[in-house]
């Protein structure tokens, strides 16, 4: 029998939801335990094993100068470098910063904002060192955690589609909140992956998986302008949990100088 | 109880509320039925048990990215047309798993589930939807492979066909003939005249069925009332063309024609077009178009596996020309472009197609027009590349 792969999971700046959603597979948990040697989880395991590790998860942004060290060091630590979640992979909704003075935030919010260290900026963890696989999410899906792990473990590709969240809408049969209702929705420029849970309760889809392959956000911006959404409610779902993903921060801020 | 024989082919007049009875002799027969619903603002197909749960008074309006319904003091039992749904969703479901395999002790067992369906009876399925049935039927049944799981599903399927009374502005079955008049493939078609319905009678099972519902035959007045309803509708729909000019000036939702002249060569010869980079800019390559659309077949297969890696379920899926997935092959993916992807999909509909299958792969239902999320419309990409930018 062949070793069992080490896992390790890595924290940056992040609310710890998908690390969560890896201890909230339940049924699945034993099994994960069963075909990885989970070689460091600080939030589930006080065992650490030291790396090198074949497959290191890593959640959050980089959004200090010590993260921006650590990640090297993590890197250097993994065969396989994945991301899971929305910070990791593109800055999370802290990099809402990034149109911001990081200072202001300091000011109001820190009793003594001498102790806080921080960049000016929330990146995702791709900006600063070779990633192999991004898991997409707000937070992550935990079957596609789950068959993360599998194709790993089994040397194969993640089935982990990069279409629209539509397609999963039309496969669920749930009626278009934008066609039906009028509602902005940014379900046709988002990457599937959480089921379509929104558009199911007749709400929009919010973005948390970051854009879909070929996202188009320019142009469904601009058809929601002719339908007579406001600018500014585009820019605001656009701003969310992954308002630093290339495709969604370049319709936000077009739009943005538009009005200017 | 009342037994009455009707022949096929036969037209015969059913009161209105005679249409509950239908329900019950098609559940007396085992069959599990379905019709339009309201459901989160539009008519889909859902369980239909009691006929006041059809939308009766309801009309839709449809147009590029846009469907709404209203209620209207003149509208009957189905003066709505199609919404997002088909019965493709029945017959091809969204997702199936076509093997199952288990690993014990090294060895695999392999086995195929089997579909056993239940029988369905769909109501409503216009025109253009039987014209899509038939050419769904040809996908899957036609030729040396048959889908195992659709066939069983399609021989278990009973279609209540209905004619349409209105269009709406995105209908264009008129230039694709394939409606509004349905002509034939159905069980049973209704018709609804003002105070009841006129039935043609299509299958020898939908014979059966009105063996215990009561009717009288219908007179030649009434058959000519019934045809003249599809007629009048077809007659409307054709003047779109003139109706143009007049049409660009009213805020009305512009009525959808498509000009079908050597459309199959149009295409094909017009692969350089700039208009596919330009619909590009506003596709979204979202895939709504496709999946919506009652012809189009297109599904990934793949292997679905535990972590053990020994349970092993073969899944079909719902997928399409628009995904990046679709088009990979081990090189990447062929058509990494969306102006590829939009160009595949419209020449494979109305040209490729016919090569294909020796019909064109669109029955102009509209789907694709009214649910694409920026109303991106196939009869006006067509027409630009005609030329006419009409
Ligand atoms: S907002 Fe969109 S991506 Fe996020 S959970 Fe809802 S449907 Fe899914
Ligand atoms: S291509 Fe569009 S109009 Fe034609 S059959 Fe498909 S959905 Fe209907
Ligand atoms: S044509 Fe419309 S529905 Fe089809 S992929 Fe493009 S944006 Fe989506």
């Amino acid at each position: 029998m062949t070793k069992k792969p080490t896992l390790a999971v890595f924290k940056f700046a992040s609310c710890d939801g998908c690390q969560l959603s890896l201890l909230d597979a339940e049924d699945e948990l034993l099994a994960v335990a069963g075909a990885v040697e989970i070689a460091y989880f600080l939030e589930a395991r006080t065992q650490q094993m030291d790396g090198p590790y074949d497959v290191g998860l890593v959640e959050g942004s980089i959004t200090t100068a010590h993260d921006e060290k650590r990640i090297q060091e993590i890197r250097k630590q993994c065969r396989f470098l994945v991301t899971i979640g929305a910070c990791a992979t593109a800055g999370g909704i802290q990099a809402l910063r990034n149109w911001a003075n990081v200072d202001d935030f300091i000011d109001h919010v820190y009793a003594h904002p001498d102790y806080i260290q921080t960049l000016k900026t929330s990146t995702p963890v791709s900006d600063h060192v070779p990633v192999d696989f991004e898991l997409r999410g707000c937070p992550i899906n935990k079957y596609q955690l789950v068959e993360l792990v599998a194709s790993l473990v089994h040397g194969r590709k993640p089935r982990v589609p990069t279409y629209s969240v539509c397609l999963e809408c039309k496969q669920r049969g749930t009626v278009c909140v934008a066609v039906a209702r009028g509602i902005a929705c940014l379900g046709p420029v988002t990457q599937a992956g959480c089921g379509a849970i929104c558009p199911s309760y007749c709400r929009e889809c919010f973005g948390c998986y970051g854009p879909n392959e070929r996202a188009n956000p320019i142009s469904l911006s601009r058809h929601y302008q002719s339908v007579g959404v406001p600018s500014d409610h585009v820019v605001r779902l656009l701003r969310n949990f992954n308002a630093y993903a290339p495709a969604f921060r370049q319709a936000s801020n077009d739009l943005q100088e538009a009005n200017s | 109880m009342f037994v009455n024989k009707a022949p096929i082919k036969s037209y015969l007049s059913v009161g209105k509320s005679q249409l509950q009875s239908l329900i019950d002799g098609l559940h007396k027969l085992g069959y599990q039925t379905i019709g339009p619903r309201i459901v989160d603002g539009a008519i889909v197909y859902g369980e239909l048990n009691a006929i006041s749960d059809l939308p009766v008074g309801y009309v839709d309006w449809q147009d590029g990215g846009k469907y709404r319904l209203e209620p209207s003091d003149e509208a009957g039992h189905f003066d709505y047309v199609v919404g997002p749904d088909s019965l493709k969703k029945f017959l091809f479901p969204a997702r199936e798993t076509l093997l199952q395999s288990i690993r014990v002790d090294g060895t695999w067992n392999m086995a195929t589930p089997d579909p056993a369906p239940h029988p369905l009876a769909v109501f409503g399925v216009r025109s253009c939807d039987l014209h899509a049935l038939a050419i769904q039927d040809k996908v899957f049944l036609g030729g040396p492979y048959v889908d195992p799981g659709y066939q069983s599903r399609r021989n278990a399927l009973f279609v209540v066909a209905v004619n349409c009374r209105r269009a709406a502005a995105t209908c264009f079955c008129h230039s694709m003939k394939t409606g509004p008049a349905v002509e034939g493939g159905f069980d049973l078609a209704l018709t609804e005249l003002a105070d009841r319905f006129v039935v043609q009678v299509g299958s020898t099972r939908g014979a059966e069925v009105m063996t215990n519902i009561e009717w009288t035959a219908c007179t030649l007045q009434d058959i000519d009332d019934a045809r003249s309803i599809s007629k009048t509708l077809r007659d409307q729909m054709r003047t779109r063309a003139h109706n143009a000019e007049t049409q660009r000036e009213s805020e009305l939702p512009r009525e959808r024609h498509l000009d079908t002249t050597d459309i199959h060569d149009l295409l094909l010869d017009n692969l350089e077009h700039p208009r596919w980079s330009q619909v590009a800019n506003r596709c979204l390559a979202c895939a709504n178009c496709t999946i919506v659309c009652p012809t189009c077949f297109c599904s990934s297969v793949s292997e679905v596996s535990d972590l053990s890696g020994d349970n092993v379920r073969r899944e079909r899926a719902w997928d399409s020309c628009f995904t990046a997935e679709h088009s990979y092959m081990n090189t990447g993916t062929v058509r990494k472009t969306t102006a590829s992807r939009y160009r595949q999909w419209l020449t494979h509909k109305l040209a490729t197609w016919t090569d294909q299958f020796g019909t064109s792969g669109c029955v102009g239902c509209g789907r694709c027009i009214t649910w694409c999320p920026v109303g991106i419309d196939l009869t006006e990409e067509v027409a630009a590349i005609r030329g006419d930018e009409s």
